[in-house]
């Protein structure tokens, strides 16, 4: 029986299917992506009310927070998919990998980029070298090391390897930025939500920032598979299905 | 709407330079992870198309 589930596994998380599957969803997520992203940019812009210390620039918050959000949860992800494809060899999990990778350094840089122009009017200064900026800047190096990895390699299996080991050793960083506001003095504010409290905003500041969480992981997902599909067809070019798609879609013209 | 007109919605308050900033920066870079894999693929089907042709011309001589 259990090589019964065994190979269902299998087949399940096999390059194939995932290409398969996320080539359905993909039209989906990015419509949802482009629909929530609009709706709440100009939400937020424009109908949110100003804040009564900040003014307007807090509307920088729109993005800075869903983008830091998707830096770590891409990075646990990241870190996951890793340890499933050095644990189980799960290709399919390596590819993942790599594509949050590149997807989760550029929020990474995002959230650090309107964190700093955002700085500037509200404590004075782009740039201090406190905890949470410092250990925001560290997520940015890991994710860029582990993609210097990908491409250091010759040959994918033994990048995968190397990719996954650095992303599993800055796991480590996570907690760290996450618990930087409270355990040291920082110039960064708490956290504006908490799972288990009622938000200390009003609903028209906390709902648009909820459509653009929404909107920003729809993106985030739709980036990751059309990505993860390029590298599936990549690297299985030899194999009948890929070369199969290749007919399919050059008899449509391209 | 929480601005009175359309010059004030761009002005930010004083704050026009940092919001635009960071909004435009972020739009720029979804933008970009939009078109990356759309651009990657369309150069794949490509080469797989001209790489197609390449075997059936062999096919053909041999």
């Amino acid at each position: 029986m259990w090589k019964a589930i065994w190979d269902y596994v299998q087949r399940t998380v096999s390059p194939r299917h995932f290409y398969d599957i996320g080539g359905q969803w993909l039209p989906w997520l990015w419509a949802v992506a482009g629909v929530l992203l609009t709706v709440g940019a100009v939400w937020g812009l424009a109908y949110a009310p100003p804040d009564y210390q900040q003014g307007n620039s807090y509307r920088i918050i729109f993005i800075h927070v869903p983008a830091a959000s998707i830096a770590m949860g891409g990075y646990v992800l990241m870190a996951t998919c890793g340890l499933i494809s050095l644990v189980w060899k799960v290709k399919t999990a390596e590819m993942v990998a790599r594509s949050v990778a590149a997807i989760g350094a550029w929020f990474c840089l995002i959230a650090l980029f309107t964190g700093a122009v955002w700085g500037k009017p509200t404590w004075g200064t782009y740039w201090v070298w406190d905890a949470r900026l410092t250990s925001m800047l560290i997520l940015l190096f890991l994710y860029l090391g582990v993609l210097g990895l990908y491409s250091a390699y010759e040959s994918a299996a033994s990048a995968g390897k190397a990719a996954a080991i650095l992303a599993l050793v800055g796991v480590v960083n996570l907690p760290i930025i996450k618990y930087s506001v409270e355990w040291w003095n920082t110039l960064h504010q708490g956290s504006t939500f908490v799972a288990t409290a009622r938000p200390t905003m009003p609903p028209e500041m906390y709902l648009p920032l909820i459509v653009m969480f929404f909107g920003c992981y729809a993106f985030f997902g739709a980036a990751v598979i059309a990505r993860t599909r390029n590298e599936i067809v990549q690297r299985e070019r030899r194999t009948q299905w890929v070369k199969d798609i290749v007919r399919k879609e050059s008899a449509h013209g391209i | 709407m929480a601005f009175d007109s359309f010059a004030e919605f761009l002005a930010m308050g004083t704050h026009a330079p940092y919001v635009w900033s960071a909004y435009g920066l972020s739009f720029a870079i979804i933008l970009w992870n939009v078109l990356q894999p759309w651009l990657v693929r369309r150069r794949w089907l490509k080469e797989q198309v001209a790489q197609l042709k390449r075997d059936a011309r062999e096919v053909r001589k041999s």
